[in-house]
């Protein structure tokens, strides 16, 4: 019975929800980049060295002087850089989705790391900047502590959702991942909406590593993404390619990562640490597992088109 | 502007892609390197000189190279059935980890065996443990559509976790002093060396027979032919009657059980016992191997080489004059999209209408 009372405390207090949202947002905004390049057609695993790339980008730009916005929109123009590379590798020359995503992923990594040695070369303990602040001033409980960059996510969500579902540029977005072929045959550009869509997708990436250095810590390590790109490549099919579902992905992901947390202090040394610190990557496979049969993948996603081909 | 195909291939042209490639890398990285405010010249004569320059340097070199030349034979097995086998980092924690178990442990059991035999049971459950942690993924993909490359990325994650875990729980090392290790492989059982006071060890020789024996199968047997034709039309391959459920499920068997293999032999040549750095990627590295090899089993021999020469020579170089031996892992990224754009242009030719 007292386990119960405390299973109930622990799920209505506050403090787990505020995790939850902070632990949900770099998923959140990580998931929308990869699902608006899967909704064109193209996989791009170059997430988890963009990620770190935003990150370090976004922490140094605030570290040499510019504001926090600032550093957000220098880790998108990296991401977008990065994302411009790719395309230009997988949907300009239709090389293997595969191995050019992970080639960007290596070489944004590797990037970021030299850059962060060769500005920094003797230092042992990263330098810090002064982080995003929660907002106190926002009436809302769980919300008001978290960064505006979770308000940002958040509102990410419906306006992805209208610009896919209701807008021309969403339906060009959609028919080029769906029939290339249709779409060029009814004037859309390929090339185009294919390149655009992975550069949006690819900034928004950028954002989500930016926000572990300028909201979640203060400072750039290395190995800091860990991971949450991988995550994010999975979260997308679990959320069916839906902005919506994203959010609900996002969430319950997060909220088990919370849970875990608390669980393993709880725990007190019965079970490893390690164990817990699995689970995420558990939970990923698992989430694959049980949507596989009814995955409803972009239908030309994976599929180099060339114009003129059929 | 399109692409079209080019109506012939030249050998020269396909023989010429990995040369352009690395010379682009290189003028990439002196971009890097003068902007980091050393001199280009002197750093890649010491790099270079870091690599090959003396018996030393080159020993260590090829002792990187090993591990990388069984996990590049992993990626090109895998890859040429397109099995994206991208966990071979975690396949060679799990085959260093099993090899500890078998022939440190000896499975808890305190029977004695002759060593050869021990040797062999150690290198088997080595390779067994790599196959059965990438036939999960490669059966998900076959039976559910799961995609292989996220199961196996976040497997490594995994597999990274339970190895910390088994290293501080029931493998841990008691002399270890609190250090993350684990016990120690018996000491009959770890490799020869192959020149005195280097740490090069016979595990190169096993590499290079894996890579020989590798092509031959590939090049000359049915399974071979099986592997081949999954790759390249897995529906046109089914209609032809090549069993392709049971060829991915062997491609893996045999990809992971590579990538195990590499695990081992690090810890029979090497290390002597298990740590979490034991691998600076080397499951990730070898699928750079891999591509720089166009996936050839006799290329990745040379390409292995060439990676670990960047690696080691950038370590001797960052000590000399300081510019970050991330430089390294830059340009191995660097050379595996050039790699890949430069076999493009081989095949296909711009046209400009």
């Amino acid at each position: 019975m007292s386990e119960l009372l405390e299973l109930f405390e622990l799920l209505t207090s506050p403090a787990l929800w505020v995790a939850v949202l902070r632990i949900a947002t770099p998923l959140l905004l990580g998931t929308l980049g990869v699902l608006l390049c899967e909704r064109a057609g193209v996989l791009n695993l170059g997430i988890e060295g963009i990620m770190v790339a935003g990150a370090f980008v976004g922490w140094l730009a605030v570290w040499l002087g510019a504001p926090l916005w600032g550093g957000v929109a220098a880790a998108a123009l990296a991401g977008a850089v990065f994302g411009l590379l790719h395309a230009g590798l997988t949907v300009g020359l239709a090389l293997s989705q595969h191995v050019a995503g992970l080639g960007i992923t290596l070489l944004a990594t590797a990037l970021s790391h030299y850059a962060y040695r060769v500005s920094f070369p003797k230092v042992t303990t990263p330098p810090t900047i002064t982080p995003f602040a929660p907002m106190d001033w926002l009436p809302i409980p769980v919300l008001a502590a978290q960064t505006p960059l979770t308000l940002l996510a958040l509102l990410l969500v419906p306006v992805l959702a209208w610009v896919l579902n209701r807008t021309p540029a969403g339906l060009a977005l959609r028919m080029v991942g769906e029939n290339p072929q249709a779409a060029q045959a009814q004037g859309v550009g390929v090339i185009a909406t294919r390149t655009a869509a992975i550069v949006a997708g690819s900034a928004l990436m950028g954002v989500a590593g930016a926000f572990l250095t300028l909201a979640a810590f203060n400072a750039f390590f290395f190995n800091m993404v860990n991971g949450r790109g991988w995550i994010c490549v999975a979260l997308v099919v679990f959320a069916s390619w839906r902005p919506g579902k994203a959010l609900a992905g996002a969430v319950l992901f997060a909220f088990f990562d919370a849970l875990q947390l608390r669980l393993q202090q709880a725990d007190g040394g019965g079970l490893p640490h390690q164990f817990y610190l699995m689970l995420p990557y558990l939970l990923s496979i698992l989430a694959l597992v049980l949507v596989a049969r009814r995955a409803a993948y972009p239908q030309a996603l994976m599929q180099p088109w060339r114009k003129g081909e059929r | 502007m399109r692409l079209e195909r080019r109506d012939e291939t030249s050998r020269l042209a396909l023989a010429l892609a990995p040369l352009l490639a690395v010379a682009f890398t290189l003028g990439v990285a002196s971009l890097l390197v003068r902007w980091a405010g050393a001199p280009v010249g002197r750093t890649w004569s010491l790099m270079f000189a870091g690599a090959f320059g003396s018996v030393f340097a080159l020993a260590e070199t090829l002792t990187r190279a090993t591990p990388l030349m069984l996990t590049g034979l992993a990626a090109a097995v895998a890859f040429r059935a397109r099995l994206y086998n991208i966990g071979a980092e975690g396949q060679l924690y799990a085959g260093a980890i099993a090899a500890v178990m078998v022939g440190g442990l000896h499975g808890g059991a305190s029977l004695t065996v002759p060593t050869a035999l021990l040797f062999a049971a150690t290198m088997a459950a080595a390779a067994l443990a790599g196959a059965l942690l990438l036939l999960g993924p490669a059966l998900l993909k076959s039976r559910l559509g799961v995609d292989e490359v996220v199961t196996t990325l976040l497997a490594n994650f995994i597999v990274l976790l339970a190895v910390s875990a088994l290293l501080d729980g029931p493998m841990k090392d008691p002399l270890a002093m609190g250090w993350p290790q684990s016990v120690a492989l018996d000491p009959e059982l770890e490799l020869g060396r192959l020149i005195e006071r280097t740490r090069l060890h016979t595990g190169l020789l096993a590499a290079i027979a894996a890579a020989v024996l590798l092509w031959a199968l590939l090049r000359f047997t049915v399974w071979g032919f099986d592997i081949r034709a999954t790759g390249a039309n897995s529906r046109a391959a089914a209609f032809a009657g090549v069993p392709v459920g049971w060829t991915v499920v062997r491609v893996a068997a045999l990809s992971g059980g590579l990538a195990g293999l590499a695990g081992a032999i690090e810890v029979a040549g090497r290390t002597g016992y298990v740590t979490l750095d034991m691998s600076p990627g080397y499951g990730y590295g070898g699928i750079v191997v891999a591509m720089l090899a166009g996936l050839h089993p006799l290329g990745v021999i040379a390409a292995s080489v060439f990676v670990a020469g960047v690696l080691v020579g950038a370590d001797s170089m960052s000590r000399a004059i300081g510019v970050p031996t991330y430089l390294a892992d830059v340009m191995v990224a660097v050379a595996l999209i050039a790699v890949l754009v430069a076999g493009l242009f081989a095949r296909w030719r711009l046209r400009w209408r």
